[in-house]
């Protein structure tokens, strides 16, 4: 740990721009999502002497939670659109461009645009791509008819999904691929099943849902399933990869989901969550290692490849944290702080993470797993602190079950501000 | 102390109560924000903690450690923190407006 941190302090006195006042230092955060407005949003809070500017190419951002209640049809796409007027009020410069390459020797960005902004710190919250081919024929042409509706972007894909839910025959078989770990929000798929089956058991209750999982378990898998036998009786059909569940390819035209050995799925429905990286702007700059994902330092989320450069959010890997929202909030403070002591000449700043990720199984009936996180003694990787965390407790608890449907409103509602406020 | 850095921070942050309202909530409170809002106003049914008696804070957050407060996440929660970072994290919020 001496060691690393020396070799960081090294780093950063070695940076061309750090003798600096620290009221000129400049800190470029790159993704407007929940990593990186996190980041611009504490960051101008806590250090105002900070100068934040914000690189994200979308002017209204979709987020992912709650895009399941969408699809659903009961929240409408607006109620999950946020803009950057609040993060312009608090002084972030917001650029809405394209960033296409960083140099982490010079510690400048390029943007599709044209402009070169240099910085002294960067926080990368690039978040995800989807492997297209990883399924064969899946492809993004492919997810105009079978959607992923797991990135929002402008929100096409959740409506596509939603649409199709809507234009599907009672008695309709609605199809799931589902990836092997890591991929972001681990309890997404799940939570996707359960609304699905509630929008379904309302509208259409002859039909069913085949979810073809590449994995063997799940999170909150016990509250999951109980929840299925308890609202959705003979529903829900979830097959494991070692019941022959995982999707290797599809057929479009078909509509057809085929497994490892060679089932084929003919749905009337498609929703392919397709195997996951790192954005590509983190694998062109060299951040990403074999996995396809950035390694980091687990206490300042510092690239391990890159000096400079504080990569947060569903792009790293960060042990046993989940890729989430919330984690990637707290972690984005944490690495902003950092930034803040590392230009200042300062050793960063002991380390806790929180996440909390509430599910949906029904509108009144949610589940949550909770973890609380730090990175062990010798700061080589994080730990959940022993006896803490864990999931909402299994039985027939009706209460608790409407509370953390509540509590999920507010979370949302609260972090959305933490970010956009 | 198992965290020596955070007891120094949060030492830092409590000398200047003048700046109090605009001071953001020291790095082990951060996680509280993302449901009871920033600066602890509270959201629908989280409750806000803006403006509550520290030593109430804390000894609510010693009781759901221990299970002996009904709870729905936060015994989960309260058994991840020091007893250090409840007392910072409620020294921030019982200064902040309701």
């Amino acid at each position: 740990m001496i060691l690393a941190r020396r070799s960081l302090l090294a780093a950063s006195i070695a940076a061309p721009l750090v003798a600096r006042a620290q009221s000129s230092a400049r800190l470029l955060v790159i993704g407007g999502g929940f990593g990186g407005a996190s980041a611009a949003n504490f960051a101008r809070r806590a250090y105002p002497w900070l100068g934040v500017t914000l690189v994200e190419p979308k002017t209204r951002f979709i987020t992912c939670p709650y895009g399941n209640l969408v699809i659903a049809g009961v929240r409408e796409i607006g109620q999950i659109t946020h803009g950057y007027d609040g993060l312009r009020a608090r002084g972030v410069r917001v650029v809405h461009d394209w960033a296409t390459g960083i140099n982490a020797a010079s510690r400048q960005v390029r943007l599709q645009g044209g402009e070169t902004l240099g910085y002294d710190r960067l926080i990368l919250s690039p978040g995800i791509a989807l492997r297209w081919g990883a399924i064969e024929g899946y492809d993004e042409a492919a997810a105009e008819v079978m959607p992923h509706a797991w990135v929002p972007g402008d929100g096409a894909q959740t409506l596509l999904l939603r649409r199709q839910l809507e234009a599907m025959e009672d008695g309709g078989v609605v199809g799931l691929a589902i990836p092997g770990n890591p991929f972001r929000c681990p309890p997404g798929p799940y939570e996707r099943i359960s609304m699905i089956a509630s929008y379904l058991k309302r509208h259409k209750p002859r039909s069913k849902i085949l979810a073809l999982d590449a994995k063997e378990a799940f999170s909150k898998q016990n509250l999951f399933q109980d929840a299925w036998n308890a609202l959705y009786p003979g529903m829900i059909e979830w097959v494991p990869s070692n019941r022959d569940g995982r999707v290797t390819r599809v057929d479009v035209g078909e509509r057809v989901l085929e497994t490892e050995f060679g089932t084929r799925h003919r749905v009337a429905v498609a929703n392919i969550i397709p195997p996951q990286s790192a954005a590509r702007i983190a694998i062109e700059a060299g951040l990403t290692d074999a996995s396809g994902w950035v390694p980091v330092n687990p206490r300042t989320f510092e690239s391990r490849a890159a000096p400079g450069i504080h990569v947060v959010g569903d792009a790293n890997i960060a042990g046993p944290m989940p890729k989430s929202g919330y984690v990637a909030n707290t972690t984005a403070k944490q690495a902003v702080a950092c930034a803040a002591a590392l230009l200042r000449g300062e050793a960063p700043p002991e380390a806790v993470y929180f996440n909390t990720c509430y599910s949906h199984v029904d509108d009144e009936y949610g589940i949550s797993v909770v973890g609380i996180f730090r990175p062990n003694a010798e700061g080589t990787a994080i730990a959940e602190v022993p006896g803490s965390g864990g999931v909402s407790p299994r039985g027939n608890l009706p209460e608790q079950r409407r509370l953390e449907a509540l509590h999920a409103d507010g979370w949302y509602d609260s972090i959305t501000r933490d970010m956009f406020g | 102390m198992p965290y020596p850095g955070i007891m120094l921070l949060f030492a830092a942050s409590s000398l200047a109560p003048a700046h109090a309202q605009q001071a953001a909530a020291p790095l082990a409170a951060q996680g509280c924000l993302g449901c009871h809002g920033p600066n602890g106003t509270g959201a629908g049914s989280v409750p806000a903690l803006a403006g509550r008696d520290r030593i109430e804070m804390t000894a609510q957050m010693a009781a759901f450690r221990a299970n002996a407060s009904p709870a729905t996440i936060m015994g989960r929660i309260a058994r991840g923190y020091t007893d250090a970072e409840f007392l910072a994290a409620a020294e921030y919020f019982a200064r902040q407006p309701r």
